[in-house]
């Protein structure tokens, strides 16, 4: 291969994944501010530690103060920094929803295709398997596995939490992508392909995955939203072990001091919700425009 | 006749599945709670490590002795007979703990959700009719923040500063406990009053959801050439918005409902333990934070089984609102 070759596709793959899907999001301002806000979480959680390191130790002089220069955003019940708290807790709840996200995906259509692309009894045992899982509430069911795995004194790692987080979310995405296999399946360029003798593996990955991309990039992010629900909800619930200044971790706490917060206090409350308020927002935002760069029929041009 | 009898195999075999999932739960309990609950009968109740052991046994339908099927099957069998076991905090029958909570969380959900769905159906055909314009844009904001934000987070932030910070609303408990409960007026305020900001928490926060839903429902219906034609003979547009639009585009919002109530069920365990209301959820929590696994089974199984028939009365729902799957030979 000569350098021009490499350059071109690189151009190409620059051109495809990165100009083209950034030009469509530059016309939707929601879109432009999710992604926005995103890149600036993750910056946050990358490099702010470096800057403001976490510091746990309480210092009771200082409790419930208002902002100020030297807290930001205030302090806590035992006078500890909360803007260090916010910046050093949302690293864990990132990597969690995005895992929990590529796991739900990966789940999802491997077995919506293996459901659809297979298809006799194989077809109606999965189809069983994915109603059900579509009925079971997934947050009850996270609960109860959480307990259990408290008590049982498992190290949880993150891998295993996005596991849990996915437990029942897969199941949509693979009922979409059966049905797309299963109607793309009939189509005369499929018989083509098979008249040409292509392999398998190109007509399901060439063919019929890019027309089921558009369900798969969505529920990528709503499941990362999902995820971020049930996660620092667990946390809330002090059900998943969690780590220091997290920001489930944080509303746990706020929640188990929320009559002793006095006005100067509201801030400790304040801080973590809307942190992970604004978080959601711009993943559903985001999502809404991922949604058009997917879907060309959704664009305006 | 068929596609009944299929969806409520379907739903049986759901329910059996989530059932087996507790077994598989309490069999494989960590940190040996067959043995715990030894030691705290023999402990508590004097009893002899034997007794202790065939109490336990005959609790909770597990009988170690017994091999692995034959203790799924007296598992199932204790289920059926309504022996969901003991409750570890409050020694009563799991049945009835629950049975307590059931009509305020159900009083509760059903109300939010019906305000909550009413809302976010009629702002959702205004965006639909005014779509791309101010109405549109303010309102898609509106409802993607009221979509994305979590109920606990919001219950919280209301109880903080509606129920302590302005204490406008009570902070605890579903009634004042001063007054009798009955059908008294004096009772209903009360209950009203205090259910107030757990609804405003499920209300505000689902709303959204429910009025992008429609949107983009409403939006698909409007492009129908059905539309045009009435449009064409001069029908008046309210009358087109209500019976064309409107119920062509409620319709694959009804299975949603019963969906959306089954992920309320599971929240409710945030709102109610917030509030200190006097439901399942509420139940569910300390359950949780005092590890009674036989009462944290108890619950799941019980919203699972709301969840499950939710869902079949809405798909019977369904076939009887839209004609075409009545007649069309049921889903497949």
């Amino acid at each position: 291969m000569n350098e021009n070759k490499i350059m071109r596709i690189f151009k190409r793959i620059l051109y495809d994944y990165i100009y083209i899907p950034l030009k469509i999001l530059s016309k939707d301002k929601r879109a432009l501010f999710g992604l926005i806000v995103l890149i600036i979480y993750i910056l946050m959680s990358i490099i702010g530690p470096i800057f403001v390191p976490l510091n746990l130790e309480p210092n009771m002089e200082e409790r419930y103060q208002p902002p100020s220069w030297k807290h930001p955003l205030g302090t806590d019940f035992a006078g500890r920094d909360i803007f260090a708290q916010i910046v050093n807790g949302g690293r864990d709840i990132l990597i969690a929803a995005f895992l929990a996200g590529f796991v739900t995906i990966g789940l999802g259509t491997i077995i919506g295709l293996i459901a659809g692309y297979i298809g006799g009894k194989v077809d109606i045992i999965v189809t069983t398997l994915i109603d059900i899982f579509l009925t079971i509430p997934g947050f009850p069911l996270l609960m109860i596995i959480a307990t259990w795995l408290l008590q049982s004194g498992i190290t949880v790692n993150i891998l295993m939490i996005a596991f849990l987080l996915s437990i029942t979310s897969w199941a949509g995405l693979a009922r979409s992508v059966r049905s797309q296999v299963l109607s793309i399946k009939q189509e005369p360029f499929i018989e083509v392909d098979k008249c040409l003798g292509l392999s398998k593996f190109h007509i399901i990955f060439k063919e019929i995955l890019p027309n089921a991309m558009p369900y798969i990039a969505i529920n990528f992010m709503l499941s990362s939203v999902s995820a971020v629900y049930s996660y620092t909800g667990l946390m809330a619930l002090g059900l998943i072990p969690y780590t220091p200044g997290n920001w489930g971790a944080m509303i746990h706490m706020a929640q188990a001091y929320v009559g002793t917060i006095t006005g100067a206090g509201c801030w400790y409350i304040l801080a973590p919700s809307l942190v992970i308020i604004i978080l959601q927002v711009s993943l559903v935002f985001l999502s809404n425009g991922i949604d058009k760069i997917f879907n060309p029929r959704l664009r305006e041009w | 006749m068929r596609w009944i009898v299929k969806r409520l195999l379907m739903a049986l075999l759901t329910i059996y599945v989530v059932t087996t999932i507790t077994f598989f739960l309490i069999r494989f309990m960590p940190g040996d709670f067959v043995e715990m609950m030894v030691y705290y009968y023999m402990t508590n109740y004097g009893m002899s490590e034997f007794e202790a052991r065939e109490m336990v046994y005959g609790l909770y339908g597990v009988e170690l002795k017994d091999p692995l099927w034959l203790q799924y099957i007296k598992y199932m069998i204790t289920l059926l007979h309504g022996s969901w076991g003991e409750s570890y905090i409050t020694h009563q029958p799991v049945l009835k703990v629950l049975l307590y909570g059931l009509p305020w969380t159900v009083f509760l959900l059903s109300t939010s959700l019906t305000i909550s769905f009413v809302i976010g159906i009629g702002i959702g055909i205004l965006m639909a009719y005014r779509r791309g314009g101010v109405f549109d844009n303010v309102a898609s904001v509106i409802a993607s923040i009221s979509r994305a934000t979590p109920n606990f987070i919001l219950g919280l932030l209301l109880l903080y500063f509606f129920a302590i910070y302005y204490p406008i609303f009570p902070a605890r408990s579903s009634y004042d406990i001063s007054i009798k409960p009955g059908f008294t007026i004096e009772f209903i305020s009360s209950v009203l009053y205090h259910s107030f900001l757990p609804m405003m928490a499920y209300v505000l926060t689902s709303f959204g959801g429910w009025a992008l839903a429609m949107r983009g429902s409403a939006i698909r219906v409007l492009g129908e050439d059905y539309i045009v034609a009435a449009e064409a003979r001069g029908l008046k547009s309210s009358r087109i918005s209500r019976t064309y639009v409107g119920r062509n585009a409620l319709l694959p919002l009804f299975t949603s409902f019963a969906i959306s109530l089954g992920y309320m069920f599971g929240g409710s365990v945030f709102i109610e333990t917030y509030f200190a209301y006097n439901g399942i959820g509420q139940i569910i929590g300390l359950a949780l934070s005092w590890r009674d696994y036989p009462l944290i089974q108890g619950g799941f199984l019980l919203i699972t089984s709301a969840v499950v028939i939710s869902n079949f009365i809405a798909d019977l729902l369904y076939g009887l609102l839209d004609p075409r799957i009545r007649r069309g030979g049921m889903y497949e």
